[in-house]
């Protein structure tokens, strides 16, 4: 086997000859060395061992470039630094996120709350809860939201861009113009459409509203993807040597359409985020105050917004800080997996 | 072209078939429902009753929709029950589409004038400070919550400043004639230059909020299509050739580079549309987007159907359009 067959699980148009025997190299070589050697040609390959290689050379590429972006690393701080306050969240909020401790301070007749003060850094909210607790657990909520919100939207995606762009035909007919009919909503439109379903909006009917919205996005991508791969060289090949169709749909086809999936998944976080965020504003949010979400907090904040602007700017401010962080991470990925800048 | 002109139609009408069927079913399927919100929790079984069978909400399902689809077929959509009690549906639609007419092409002339050049002249001095104030710009205009950047320019020009109106269309005081239902455009047409110069004024804030984000997409994608295309073959050749910087400019990078800002934008128009939702109610704006809001709270199905159908409509219209006018920029996609 030459030059050819070396690039074939890879997909030959992303890899150049001799990219899966740098990657073991890489792989001996200790940690940091040997980054910029070009691999020498003619590995044989076409074996599922070395589809894992192709793999991991793949990410290691994209490594090498992303940990010399500032934007990858500012974006990847946020997300490490939200998702740690999530995880410790009860253990550092120094109240109960639901108790109403200042609400001797707290007056709607008056329109008045409670302000900063020792032990309260940022003062009440209009419960008299203390609003600095409040922004700490609803990172936990927000996070929550977020994933679970991307996974579900993933899921249904993948299901569907599989079925149309592994088998074509009149399944991908049936999958795209149901991808057709929800992508012809505005996406928000769809989110309120699905929230206003449920009696009682609360935390799930959220999540469940914004990721139905993401399922056409994910569907369409993976199916322009696979498409993409059917008439390959390597699926072609796989399927000349005798493999089924479930493994070249599983283990050829779908690892190599992954990457645009990753960083859309990673921006999908963000406006997952964002969208819950608007239910929130429009009053289709969770109704469960006690355990706090960001969105909810802006939501609840915005009639007061003239009188007591703190309340809205606190959440919001962090929504947008996790919500950019998000977006830095899969713009810079975005670069470091797009084939263009492969050099 | 033709040929696919009409295919695309064919494919329009279908999704709008399925689309007015999974409608009418979500409709039925809402919590509550139409009674409960026209008479209350506490209204007596009688009422109920006799007001349901008026709405005709006591057959069959597969007839209510046969009838649904007879009276689209008519352009009726049953009356309003709760955004303007009494109303026609398409009433309440026709009233209030021109509002959001007027502010989606504030929000898209806003995201294009300022969108284009700025990321043509970003991508021209790659690394200069246009370029990263740009950049980080068009992340923070995605990551910020539409609707909070309403309020935000509501707060401080509208509430702090003054500057500018904080909500309407156009200040009541005004005595406008109506000729269009586009204020803007009915003060240009009858001379009354202070209608028309009010109306802007309140178009300005709403406008920014809701054309941010497209502004951001616009942006981005002008900039790297420039950058892209200016390292292409035939810019060398332009160069080589000896034509002016000028020439090579406008007709060979831009032109080139116009091809992805043409299909982003068609695509923003959805997102119009759902920002819209939250900007009209932040700015208290009487379009379609409020209309949306109110309906949903209310329950009022015939409108919503109306307006969730009208932006369907809308948005697949537009996406087809912008196929269509590749053939017209694109001569190499005319041939094939």
């Amino acid at each position: 086997m030459t030059d050819g067959t070396s690039a074939l699980p890879g997909s030959g148009r992303l890899r150049r000859p001799g990219a899966a025997r740098k990657a073991r190299i890489d792989r001996l070589a200790t940690v940091g060395g040997r980054s910029g050697a070009p691999g020498a040609p003619g590995t044989p390959a076409a074996t599922d061992e070395d589809t894992a290689d192709v793999g991991v050379s793949l990410l290691r590429d994209a490594w090498r470039r992303l940990r010399v972006t500032p934007v990858f690393w500012v974006g990847a701080v946020i997300i490490a630094l939200f998702v740690l306050l999530a995880v410790v969240a009860p253990w550092i909020a120094p109240h109960d996120p639901g108790a109403q401790l200042l609400i001797g301070q707290t007056s709607r007749a008056r329109n008045s709350i409670a302000p900063p003060q020792a032990g309260y850094p940022l003062g009440g909210d209009t419960f008299g809860r203390d609003l600095f607790s409040r922004l700490i657990l609803g990172s936990r909520q927000t996070l929550l939201v977020g994933v679970f919100a991307t996974l579900i939207g993933l899921a249904g995606g993948l299901v569907l861009g599989v079925l149309a762009g592994a088998f074509g035909g009149w399944a991908d007919t049936v999958v795209m113009r149901i991808v057709d009919v929800m992508l012809s909503i505005p996406s928000l439109l769809l989110a309120i459409s699905i929230a206003v379903l449920f009696t009682n909006p609360n935390l799930t009917s959220v999540i469940i509203a914004v990721s139905v919205v993401q399922i056409p996005v994910f569907a369409r991508l993976l199916r322009g993807q696979m498409l993409a791969q059917r008439g390959s060289d390597h699926v072609l090949a796989a399927r000349a040597l005798g493999v089924r169709r479930a493994p070249i749909v599983f283990r050829h086809m779908l690892p190599n359409s992954l990457s645009p999936v990753i960083v859309q998944a990673t921006l999908v976080v963000a406006t997952s985020i964002i969208d819950a965020a608007a239910l929130s504003f429009l009053g289709l949010g969770s109704q469960d105050t006690a355990s706090p979400e960001w969105g909810q907090m802006l939501g609840e904040a915005q009639d007061r917004i003239d009188s007591h602007p703190g309340l809205a700017f606190w959440p919001a401010g962090c929504i947008i800080v996790v919500a950019l962080g998000f977006t830095l991470l899969g713009e810079s990925l975005r670069e470091a997996l797009d084939p263009k800048n492969r050099r | 072209m033709l040929r696919y002109t009409v295919r695309r139609l064919l494919q329009l009408v279908l999704v709008l078939v399925v689309l007015s069927l999974l409608l009418f079913l979500w409709l039925r399927s809402l919590p509550g429902g139409p009674v409960t919100a026209m008479l209350g929790d506490r209204s007596t079984p009688d009422k109920r009753a006799e007001l349901t069978s008026v709405l005709g909400l006591d057959q069959p399902l597969m007839v209510q929709y046969g009838k649904f689809l007879g009276r689209v077929a008519h352009g009726n959509f049953g009356q309003s029950t709760g955004v303007a009690p009494g109303d026609s549906a398409i009433g309440v639609f026709a009233d209030r589409f021109p509002a959001t007419v007027e502010l989606a092409i504030g929000a898209l002339l806003f995201a294009l004038v300022f969108g284009i050049p700025l990321g043509y002249l970003a991508a021209r001095r790659r690394g200069g400070w246009l370029d990263n104030a740009g950049v980080v710009t068009s992340l923070l205009g995605v990551a910020v919550p539409v609707f909070f950047l309403a309020f935000l320019l509501k707060y401080i020009f509208a509430v702090k400043l003054g500057w500018l109106p904080p909500s309407g269309r156009q200040s009541p005081d005004i005595d406008a004639t109506r000729v269009t239902g586009f204020f803007v455009l009915d003060g240009l047409l009858t001379r009354e230059w202070d209608a028309s110069w009010d109306a802007v004024k309140h178009l300005i804030l709403p406008s920014i909020a809701l054309g941010t984000i497209p502004f951001a997409v616009i942006f981005r994608i002008t900039r790297s299509s420039v950058l892209d295309v200016q390292n292409e073959d035939f810019i060398r050749t332009a160069e080589a050739k000896g034509l002016t910087n000028r020439t090579i400019r406008s007709r060979h990078i831009l032109r080139n580079a116009l091809l992805p800002v043409v299909t982003v934008t068609g695509l923003q128009v959805g997102a119009l549309l759902a920002g819209a939702v939250l900007t009209e109610k932040v700015f208290a704006f009487p379009g379609l987007g409020e209309a949306l809001s109110i309906a949903f709270t209310k329950k009022d199905y015939p409108v919503l159907q109306v307006l969730i159908l009208a932006s369907a409509t809308t948005f697949v219209l537009v996406n087809m359009l912008v196929d269509l006018s590749y053939a017209v920029i694109d001569p190499r996609i005319r041939t094939s």
